[in-house]
């Protein structure tokens, strides 16, 4: 069967999507928490203040979640899932830990969805944990230049992991396509 | 700023190409000029997480909130309706206990949103957004207003055809879907650049929903059957939940 034609979120996502808390895996305030965070830019390198930025993650052992709870977080559960609106800055973040490697020797990364306003289908990314020597053991980051790879590696900071989005141009984020949906890119 | 005319040529220049999904770098709707890749997507094979969808479950959604008429204590203005329908993955086969969520403008066309202050009324009884789960054969069904037609700012008195906004989540997070139902009919759909950035007309078809007179309620609400399929899944059928 054909999939169904994805169509842009526009500009009136703010009614549908945001979550109460959909941004906070953990809460903020745990002394386990970490930050991870960005900016979406256009091409231009403007912000994007009307982006939705969703993330999916193995828990820190690796082991993929399967636990309800992402729309009324009770501040224990752990889901796995969240979901950010860019603020006017096109700035997203979420309080989360990090994901452990869902296979030995693989480097962890977030499975992360993009959605925008002038985005007219969703796009996926992976933003990985900056783990250099694990590197060489992904297909992914092991056929893509340096300066494409570096574009899916956060960045360590005090507290947190940077992941800034570049929808195109100059160190433009690289998108992936999963054989479920290549053809859509024909 | 454009006409109607120069964005109806853009559109036409552009009619037929093939492909199931919207183009992304398609200008004539403006906004995404600067907002699309200019790179080919990576072709990769999931792994790990991206072979699993994240769980939603009562919990987090309220049987109620798939009423968008009874959200506030008085009747919202409009024509009632109820849209139902099902999600399948690529393969036909029904994706059940999954989230969706939709949001849309009230009757008049306006949105319950700070962004759109277009000289159209907003109803204090209908805010325009709503979700449920689907059920063990990936059915759904919303009651809601049918929402009227909009103009926004891309070209000089451009329309939107009447929409409602739909988020979808399928058995592998590869599945996820953000997309828009249209009315059968609407006379707004070969001006509408969004719309048209599916370029191959076979494909927008399946954004269509369709009058469905056994969905309709009588002396209470219009019925509409919309099914969405989303891409096949990566799993096999034998694969078991992770521990």
């Amino acid at each position: 069967m054909n999939p169904s034609p994805g169509q842009t979120v526009g500009p009136f996502f703010h009614l549908g999507l945001p979550i109460d808390g959909g941004n906070e895996l953990v809460p903020s305030a745990d002394p386990g928490a970490i930050r991870l965070h960005g900016r979406v830019l256009d091409g231009g390198g403007n912000p994007v203040p009307d982006a939705v930025v969703e993330i999916w993650q193995a828990d820190p052992d690796g082991n993929v979640v399967r636990e309800a709870g992402s729309i009324s977080r009770d501040g224990w559960t752990f889901t796995g899932w969240g979901r950010a609106a860019t603020d006017p800055d096109g700035h997203y973040w979420f309080s989360t830990v990090e994901p452990g490697p869902t296979e030995t020797g693989r480097p962890p990364f977030f499975a992360v969805t993009v959605f925008a306003r002038g985005l007219l289908d969703r796009l996926f990314t992976r933003a990985y944990l900056p783990d250099p020597e694990l590197f060489g053991a992904d297909p992914v980051l092991s056929a893509l230049t340096p300066e494409r790879r570096a574009t899916l590696i956060t960045i360590r900071e005090t507290r947190g992991l940077r992941f800034d989005i570049r929808l195109q141009g100059e160190s433009e984020t690289v998108f992936l396509s999963y054989p479920g949906q290549r053809q859509s890119w024909a | 700023m454009d006409t109607q005319a120069d964005i109806n040529a853009e559109i036409a220049a552009r009619a037929g190409e093939k492909g199931s999904q919207p183009r992304l770098d398609y200008p004539p709707y403006r906004s995404s000029v600067l907002r699309h890749p200019h790179h080919e997507p990576e072709p990769v094979d999931p792994e790990g997480v991206e072979l699993w969808a994240p769980v939603f479950g009562h919990r987090d959604v309220g049987e109620a909130e798939a009423d968008l008429t009874n959200r506030h204590p008085g009747e919202p203005i409009g024509q009632r309706m109820t849209v139902s329908g099902r999600v399948l993955d690529g393969d036909g086969r029904p994706v059940p206990g999954q989230l969706v969520e939709i949001w849309q403008a009230n009757a008049a066309g306006r949105y319950w949103h700070q962004r759109d202050q277009h000289p159209a009324p907003l109803d204090p009884n209908f805010s325009g957004a709503g979700r449920c789960l689907t059920g063990p054969a990936g059915e759904y069904r919303f009651t809601t207003i049918r929402p009227g037609a909009y103009p926004w700012r891309n070209h000089v008195n451009a329309w939107r055809p009447a929409h409602i906004h739909f988020s979808l989540f399928g058995t592998d997070f590869t599945q996820r879907l953000v997309t828009q139902m249209y009315f059968p009919g609407d006379p707004l759909f070969d001006i509408d650049p969004i719309f048209q950035s599916v370029t191959d007309p076979k494909a927008r078809e399946a954004l269509i929903a369709a009058y469905d007179h056994e969905l309709t309620e009588p002396e209470f609400s219009a019925g509409y059957r919309w099914d969405i399929v989303l891409t096949g899944s990566h799993r096999t059928l034998f694969e078991e939940d992770p521990a």
